[in-house]
């Protein structure tokens, strides 16, 4: 790989801003370390890592690819330079979206406690039902009471907190009904057994637990799964900034201490922090993520800079002209929230389900109550069969019905390598009928691709090769991709910044760049990169960005079910013009600033357009949060990653398509899943109301209706493409 | 039926103590790389599991 390689990794100040002190002189940092996927892997890594000076620790997580390292003292070992060295380039990731997942550890516990309750209760409850009688029966009936407090209390509780939040906020979810289930089954359940009664349902209310708590764990598993796959990956924005001092000085500095006026110093490979102006230094400038363009612009002094864009060449020294609070990436940022409410006023189809449900069931079982008040007249049996229907149609199958196959469809995407960040965005994803493309970097890599390769001559070929080898600028990287065989070697090789580069061999001199500079009488050439041999020209460059792989193939794809197609770019029409031609999309437009992407959006939207937003870039940030639902490659800028619904780590365009099926699948797997439930209530609910159920008929009906629920769904994992682990692209900046 | 007197506990007690092994387990942190476990297990090398080569462990904090 080109020098380029080196581009993008952490700086030690960086590492040193993330690491956490641990007191007494120790520091703590994690490192994201993609390329660990064995258990050599892992001995190289921890060895390499504990062979270096002060470090304490070392600890790889093959699951989450993260290397845990604790070191004593100020100073940071070369640690990022040594895995890079030993091929385990690391990155820093967002910690502050990592923070103690609580949920997880609560949801565990839950389900051991109440597994461990419904397994003995049942075990009681067999032997009740197979005969058992007078005061064994009763025994049974308290020891069963007592093994379900501790459920009720660490399980129940996640389902009351859950309840009461709906409630207060005036709304209505599938816990409330599951609250209301449960407590007064136990209430009814307790009173039966101090008065010596035939009917508890104890294991009716622990094992409804259960189930419906394997369900949210595995739910929540996936989701975090996803989550820190996305966290993961590179942080494209800087922590800090070198600050030159008014005497010389030079400092580490977070972003958010830099103020205006502050001067920077900007590395070669080094992302630009806040906005500001060029004072001195030549270089080229990567604005893809930042606008859109997919040509580098030439930096000197004097040009304004905007936080996120990437220098390539030369070191830069910049005025800060804005903190980082007002500068182009908080701009997105408040663009963004302001563009959020799609999204928002989504509402998921199990809170439509349980809306109406939650009140049917509970009408129902008043309306039974009642109704045995009147022809009996005992209020005890009224009692107990109005709670047997609130049991029996408490919602086990119709509360794992939606979660289970977002689970099983969340998988399916991971191991294609699309992370699904929200449960809604599948169902928001069913009945999209327009799909809008950034250009750079979503429809394009972002990367420059040498188009004539063949009709230059091999020798001048090797040598512009040999030549581009010595620069990071984008063009040189697509020359030297085209690698081959020196025939002879270039001598003191040379960058003339924002011109190109210079070679001697023998007594001939080279130059590769701009004709203008490398041509020595250049009056009437046309622009654009060239090969010169004592001011000659030699052979002529022509490149284009990279189309990404499968987009031709998906957008005829995506025409082919009649969904509308279209391209919003920051950069210029021509640009625009070429990639819309070459991957077949129609309706297009250029120099799009982020508003205009957003207000773009909103348009569609009020056309009753349910659009899929697909972009990389911080200009396409805002817009990402304006659609219906979104995706973004795993090169985005990070607030964009942030913002889509959908991550997809692997480079074809396909992904696309892909999510969709797997979403429509998801969605008549729902709703079959709905029916079969409703199906269930309508048989089960009669015998309930006619007092035909007892709790061995309760406890069959429900396990039956969940295990039905749960193989409808797994439906979706059958006849997958092709199994294994999500391979991680490289960022663009290892590919650069 | 005074069998059962002791035979509930009993069998409560087992169940109790296979529940408050899992708890342990999974505050001690053993769920939290089970990929990275399979593969530590074929390590010949002990001092890979985190301890430095003098021998003195040094478990990272979590």
């Amino acid at each position: 790989m080109a020098p380029g390689g080196a581009l993008g990794l952490p700086s030690e100040e960086e590492v040193r801003l993330a690491a956490r002190a641990l007191g007494d002189g120790a520091f703590q940092v994690e490192l994201s370390v993609p390329g660990v996927h064995c258990g050599a892997c892992i001995n190289s890594v921890e060895k390499t890592l504990l062979a270096l000076d002060n470090v304490r620790s070392a600890r790889v997580n093959l699951s989450t690819r993260r290397v845990t390292i604790v070191w004593r003292g100020q100073d940071v070992p070369p640690l990022v330079s040594r895995l890079a060295a030993i091929g385990y380039p690391p990155h820093l990731f967002d910690t502050a979206g990592v923070s103690d997942d609580q949920t997880l550890p609560e949801l565990i516990r839950a389900v051991a406690i109440s597994g461990f309750a419904a397994t003995n209760i049942m075990l009681l409850s067999v032997s009740v039902w197979s005969g058992a009688d007078g005061a064994t029966r009763d025994l049974f009936h308290w020891v069963s009471a007592l093994i379900a407090v501790p459920a009720l209390v660490f399980a129940g509780r996640i389902y009351y907190r859950s309840a009461w939040q709906a409630l207060r906020h005036g709304r209505m979810n599938m816990d409330v009904p599951i609250a209301v289930g449960i407590s007064l089954a136990y209430a009814m359940s307790l009173y039966e057994t101090a008065t010596g009664g035939h009917y508890a349902y104890f294991d009716a209310t622990v094992s409804l637990l259960f189930f419906l708590l394997i369900g949210r764990t595995l739910d929540h598993v996936m989701r975090e799964k996803a989550r820190s796959a996305v966290i993961g990956l590179a942080r494209l924005q800087p922590h800090g900034a070198l600050v030159v001092g008014d005497g010389g000085e030079r400092t580490y500095r977070p972003v958010i201490e830099i103020q205006t006026g502050d001067r920077l110093l900007i590395a070669a490979g080094e992302r630009v922090p806040v906005d500001g102006v060029i004072e001195t230094g030549q270089s080229v400038v990567d604005a893809a993520i930042t606008n859109g363009e997919s040509t580098p612009l030439r930096a000197a002094a004097g040009v304004e800079l905007r936080a996120g864009m990437l220098n390539l060449t030369g070191p830069l020294t910049v005025i800060a002209q804005r903190p980082a609070s007002q500068s182009f990436l908080a701009e997105m940022t408040r663009l963004m929230e302001a563009a959020e409410g799609g999204r928002a006023r989504y509402r998921r189809i199990a809170e439509r389900v349980s809306a109406l449900y939650a009140p049917v069931v509970h009408l129902t079982a008043l309306l039974t109550f009642a109704g045995w008040m009147l022809w009996a007249g005992d209020w005890h049996q009224a009692m107990t069969i109005a709670i047997a229907v609130l049991i029996i149609t408490c919602p086990c199958a119709l509360g794992l019905a939606v979660p289970i196959v977002h689970v099983v469809a969340a998988r399916r995407l991971f191991e294609d390598g699309v992370m699904l960040k929200d449960g809604s965005a599948l169902e928001r994803m069913v009945d999209v009928d327009t799909v809008v493309f950034d250009k750079t970097g979503t429809l394009t890599l972002g990367a420059l691709r040498l188009v004539n390769a063949a009709d230059i001559a091999p020798e001048y070929l090797a040598v512009a090769s040999d030549l581009a080898g010595h620069s990071r600028h984008p063009v040189a990287a697509a020359i030297h991709a085209v690698s081959i065989p020196f025939v002879e070697r270039m001598e003191e090789v040379s960058e003339v910044p924002g011109f190109g580069l210079q070679g001697r061999s023998g007594t001939h001199l080279w130059r590769l760049g701009r004709a203008s500079w490398a041509v020595a009488n250049n009056d009437d050439k046309p622009g654009g990169t060239v090969l010169s041999r004592d001011g000659e020209p030699v052979a002529r460059f022509v490149f284009e960005d990279t189309i990404r792989p499968m987009t031709r193939q998906t957008i005829a794809d995506l025409i082919a079910r009649n969904i509308h197609v279209e391209m919003l770019s920051g950069d210029n029409q021509t640009a625009c013009d070429r990639v819309a031609d070459t991957v077949g999309i129609e309706r297009y437009s250029a120099n799009l600033l982020p508003a205009d992407k957003v207000s773009r959006l909103n348009d569609l939207a009020s056309d009753g357009r349910k659009v899929l937003m697909v972009g990389d870039g911080l200009n396409d940030a805002p817009a990402l949060a304006a659609a219906r639902v979104s995706m973004a490659p795993a090169t985005a800028a990070d607030i964009g990653r942030n913002a889509a619904d959908f991550v997809f780590l692997r480079n074809g365009l396909d992904a696309v398509l892909h999510t969709l099926d797997i979403a429509r699948r998801a969605d008549r797997l729902v709703r079959q899943n709905i029916v079969l439930a409703i199906i269930y209530n309508a048989i089960a609910v009669p015998i309930a109301i006619f007092g035909y159920v007892t709790p061995l008929i309760a406890a069959i009906a429900m396990s039956a209706s969940s295990l039905l629920v749960i193989a409808n769904a797994l439906r979706l994992s059958a006849g997958r493409r092709n199994r294994g682990e999500a391979t991680f692209v490289q960022t663009r900046e290892v590919q650069a | 039926m005074t069998i059962l007197t002791y035979l509930i506990p009993v069998a409560l007690v087992l169940g109790a103590g296979a529940l408050v092994a899992f708890l342990w387990a999974l505050r001690s942190g053993q769920y939290e790389d089970l990929d990275g476990a399979a593969h530590r297990m074929l390590n010949d090398d002990d001092r890979a599991d985190g301890r430095r080569s003098d021998g003195s462990a040094t478990r990272p904090k979590t």
